[in-house]
C-alpha cells in the first residue's frame, strides 16, 4: 500500500497510551471540548499501571506536618542530582492538587477516622529536608494503581473521548520543519493502517522494561513510543539509568518481595555460602537494594552463580518453620511454585537482580511539551509518564514519584495541547507527501522478509545482552562488548521474519513491531550507559567506586549533566541539568546518603 | 472470524494484559492447556481472560476461591499452571 491510499482520520489531538498518564491528558482535552482520540493495544484499565500498588505521594499532611519544599528536596536527592529542579517543583507543588482532584473523580483513597485521605510512610520520602520519615503516600489498599486508572477511565467516558482499544501506534507523522502532525497506527483486528491527523500529539506509552530478560514488567511495556520518536529523530534522554529490584524470580521476573529476607530469608550461592556476609557483615541479607543487587552480580559475575548456566543465586528459607511460610508468606511460596517450579518449604527460590522502572525518555519540559537539546519545544508534540523524562526522576525514581509524575504531568500535557490549539486557533496543517513512506517500507519488509531471523529469538538475543551487559551493576568492558553486541542484534532485528502474512489479529506482525522499538530503547540504554564514566543513583560502575574524591563514584564536575542519545549515528550529546527552582533557592550538590 | 484469527485475538489478550504473572500463566496455558478443553471448558477460559488482572489473579494464586461453578474447574487448571 502507498501512502496516498492510507486513510486518514481527522482529530484535534491524538493521544497514544491509555495508561494512568494517557487517561489524565486525556480528561483536560475532552473537557475542554477538543476532539480526542485515545489509542492503546489494550483497554485502558487493563494498562500496566494497575501494577503500581504502594500509592501516590503529596505532601496533604493529613497524618503530621508535611511541605512541598520537603517533599521537592527528598526528590532532588532521591535523583542523585540529576533531576530538574524546575520541573520537580512544579510536581511537587501541585501533588495536593492532582490527588484532591482524583478523589473528586471518584477514586476510593483509604481514609483517617476523620475522613480524610490516609497517608503512611515510604522510602525516602522525610519531613524537614531529610529529618525523619513522614507519612506522604496515598493509597487506594494495594490496588491504587487499579483505582486510579478505574476512576480516570469512567472521568473520560462522562467526557466523551474517543478510545481506539486495540490499536498500535506504528510512527509519528512529521512535516519538513519538524513539526508533529499525528502519528499512523494499525487497527488489530483488522490490519488496516490509518493515518490520525492532529493538531497535537501527547505519547503515554508507558516503560520500555522488556529490554531486559528479567524484568517485573507486564510484556505490553515495549517502548512503543520511545522507538517512534528515536525513529522520527528525537533524541532520548538519560536513558542508562533504570531502577532494579533484587530478588525477581530467575526466569520469570516475577517479584519475590523484601518482606521475604525480611523473615529470615538467606541469599546463597553455588557453593551454598551465604555471600552477604562477606560484603554487608552487618546487614548481611537486610542490606539495601543497591548492595544486595550488586552483591548477587558479583558472584554470578565470578562464577558463583546457580544452575546449568550458573545464571542466578538462590534465595533460602528452607530454614524458617513451614508453618511461618504458610502463615506470613503464603502468596510468595505460590508465586515460588507456579514460576519457579519450587516450593520454598523444600528448596532455594532462584532470583537474579530484575528491571523494574525507566527513568530516562522523551525529554520534556514541566509543561509536558517535547523539547529539543536548546530547550525549544517540537511544535505539536506532547508526552507524560513513564515513556517521557521531565525530568523528575533523574538518576533514581523515589517510591510513589512514578504514579504522582502521570497524574502531574498527564495533566500538565493536557493543558499545555489545550493552550496551543485554542489560544492560538491552530488549524491542521497539511500531511506532507508520502507521510508514510518509511512505515509502510517496514511493514512491506517484513512482508517479503525471507531467510530472516526469527521474533521470538532475536528478542531473548536482545535481553539477554542487556541483562548480562547493562544489568544493575556495570563493567567497563562487559560495557563496551555489549555496545557492539547489540549492534549486531540491531542486525537481526532488521531482517525479521513472520511466517504468518494474514492481516486480521495477525499478532506475530505485532510482535515483530514490537520489536522494531525493543531495539531503539536497547541501543540508547547500552550505549548511553558505556559513555558515562561515573556512578549515579541507579547507574553504577565497577570502575567508578566511592572514595573521597567522588563520594558514591559520583564525578559532579565531567558527568552533572543530561545523556542524550540521537538513532542517527548513534551519537550522544549532553545538556545541564536545571539546577533553577521556580520559586525558591538551587538544592545544592551534596553527597546521597540515607 | 475464522478460528486461527479468533486464537490470535485470544493470545493477545493473553499475554497482554496489566500484570507480568497473568502474561505468563495465560500465555502457558494458552499453549498447553487450552488446545485439549472442552468447547464448555473454553468458554469458560475465554470468560476468566476477559476478567481484570485484579479481579483473575486473587482467582488464580488461591487467595480467593471461585463463586462460579462453570468456571471453578478452569480456575483450578489454571492454579495447576507450572511457568517453569
Amino acid at each position: 500500500m502507498s501512502t496516498l491510499k492510507i486513510p486518514v482520520r481527522k482529530f484535534d489531538a491524538v493521544i497514544v497510551g491509555a495508561g494512568g498518564a494517557g487517561l489524565r491528558a486525556a480528561i483536560q482535552l475532552s473537557e475542554s471540548g477538543l476532539k480526542t482520540a485515545v489509542l492503546s493495544k489494550v483497554f485502558p484499565t487493563r494498562s500496566h499501571t494497575v501494577a503500581a500498588q504502594g500509592g501516590v505521594s503529596a505532601s496533604l499532611g493529613n497524618s503530621e506536618e508535611d511541605h512541598w519544599h520537603w517533599h521537592m528536596y527528598d526528590t532532588v536527592k532521591g535523583s542523585d542530582w540529576l533531576g530538574d529542579q524546575d520541573a520537580i517543583e512544579y510536581m511537587c507543588r501541585k501533588a495536593p492538587e492532582v490527588v484532591v482532584e482524583l478523589e473528586h473523580f471518584g477514586m476510593p483513597f483509604d481514609r483517617t477516622d476523620e475522613g480524610k485521605i490516609y497517608q503512611r510512610p515510604f522510602g525516602g520520602h522525610m519531613s524537614n529536608f531529610g529529618e525523619k520519615p513522614v507519612r506522604r503516600a496515598c493509597a487506594a489498599a494495594d490496588r491504587t494503581g487499579h483505582a486510579m486508572l478505574h476512576a480516570l477511565y469512567q472521568r473520560n467516558v462522562r467526557a466523551n473521548t474517543q478510545f481506539f482499544v486495540e490499536w498500535m501506534a506504528l510512527d509519528l507523522i512529521r512535516d519538513e520543519t519538524g513539526q508533529v502532525l499525528g502519528v499512523i497506527a494499525l487497527e488489530m483486528e483488522t490490519g488496516e493502517v490509518v493515518a490520525f491527523h492532529a493538531k497535537a500529539t501527547i505519547f503515554a506509552t508507558g516503560g520500555a522494561g522488556r529490554i531486559f530478560y528479567s524484568s517485573t514488567n507486564a510484556f505490553i511495556n515495549t517502548g512503543d513510543g520511545l522507538g517512534m520518536a528515536a525513529r522520527a529523530g528525537i533524541a532520548l534522554e538519560d536513558m542508562e539509568f533504570w531502577q532494579f529490584h533484587p530478588t525477581g524470580v530467575a526466569g520469570a521476573g516475577v517479584l519475590i518481595t523484601e518482606g521475604v529476607r525480611g523473615e529470615g530469608g538467606i541469599l546463597r550461592n553455588s557453593d551454598n555460602e551465604r555471600f552477604m556476609e562477606r560484603y554487608a557483615p552487618n546487614a548481611k541479607d537486610l542490606a539495601s537494594r543497591d548492595i544486595v543487587s550488586r552483591a548477587m552480580v558479583t558472584e554470578i559475575n565470578e562464577g558463583r552463580g546457580c544452575g546449568p548456566n550458573k545464571d542466578y543465586v538462590l534465595l533460602d528459607i528452607t530454614h524458617l518453620d513451614p508453618a511461618t511460610i504458610m502463615k506470613r508468606l503464603p502468596g510468595i511460596r505460590e508465586i515460588s511454585i507456579q514460576f519457579a517450579g519450587i516450593d520454598p518449604i523444600k528448596a532455594p527460590i532462584p532470583v537474579v537482580p530484575t528491571c523494574h522502572y525507566q527513568m530516562g525518555g522523551i525529554p520534556t519540559n514541566y509543561r509536558g511539551e517535547v523539547v529539543n537539546q536548546d530547550g525549544s519545544v517540537v511544535k505539536g508534540f506532547y508526552a507524560a509518564g513513564e515513556v517521557a523524562c521531565a525530568s523528575v526522576h533523574g538518576a533514581n525514581r523515589l517510591g510513589t514519584n512514578s504514579l504522582l509524575d502521570l497524574l502531574v504531568f498527564g495533566k500538565s500535557s493536557g493543558d499545555s495541547v489545550v493552550e496551543a490549539i485554542k489560544q492560538n486557533n491552530v488549524a491542521h496543517k497539511d500531511l506532507p507527501e508520502n507521510f508514510a513512506d518509511l512505515t509502510m517500507a517496514r511493514l512491506n519488509r517484513l512482508e517479503t522478509q525471507t531467510d530472516g531471523s526469527s521474533v521470538n529469538e532475536t528478542r531473548l538475543e536482545l535481553q539477554r545482552t542487556m541483562q548480562k551487559h547493562c544489568g544493575v551493576f556495570r563493567f567497563k568492558d562487559m560495557m563496551v562488548d555489549g555496545v557492539a553486541k547489540i549492534l549486531e542484534v540491531e542486525k537481526l532485528v532488521a531482517k525479521t521474519e513472520i511466517k504468518d502474512k494474514s492481516k486480521v489479529w495477525n499478532t506475530a506482525r505485532v510482535e515483530a513491531l514490537e520489536l522494531d522499538n525493543l531495539i531503539e530503547v536497547a541501543k540508547a540504554t547500552m550505549i548511553s550507559a558505556e559513555a558515562r564514566k561515573e556512578s549515579r543513583g541507579a547507574h553504577v560502575r565497577d570502575d567508578a567506586p566511592d572514595s573521597e574524591a567522588f563520594p558514591n563514584g559520583r564525578n559532579d564536575a565531567e558527568w552533572h549533566k543530561h545523556s542524550l542519545w540521537h538513532r542517527e549515528g548513534n551519537k550522544l550529546s549532553y545538556k545541564p541539568v536545571n539546577m533553577t527552582p521556580l520559586s525558591v533557592e538551587t538544592i545544592a550538590l551534596k553527597t546521597r546518603s540515607y | 472470524m475464522e478460528a486461527s484469527e479468533a486464537l490470535n485475538k485470544l493470545r493477545w489478550r493473553c499475554t497482554r494484559r496489566a500484570m507480568l504473572e497473568t502474561d505468563l500463566l495465560l500465555g502457558k496455558f494458552l499453549d498447553e492447556i487450552f488446545p485439549a478443553l472442552t468447547p464448555q471448558q473454553a468458554a469458560a477460559f475465554v470468560v476468566l481472560a476477559d476478567l481484570e488482572d485484579l479481579e483473575l489473579w486473587p482467582l488464580v494464586n488461591g487467595s480467593q476461591e471461585c463463586d462460579d461453578v462453570s468456571q471453578a474447574e478452569v480456575v483450578a487448571m489454571l492454579r495447576r499452571v507450572r511457568v517453569k
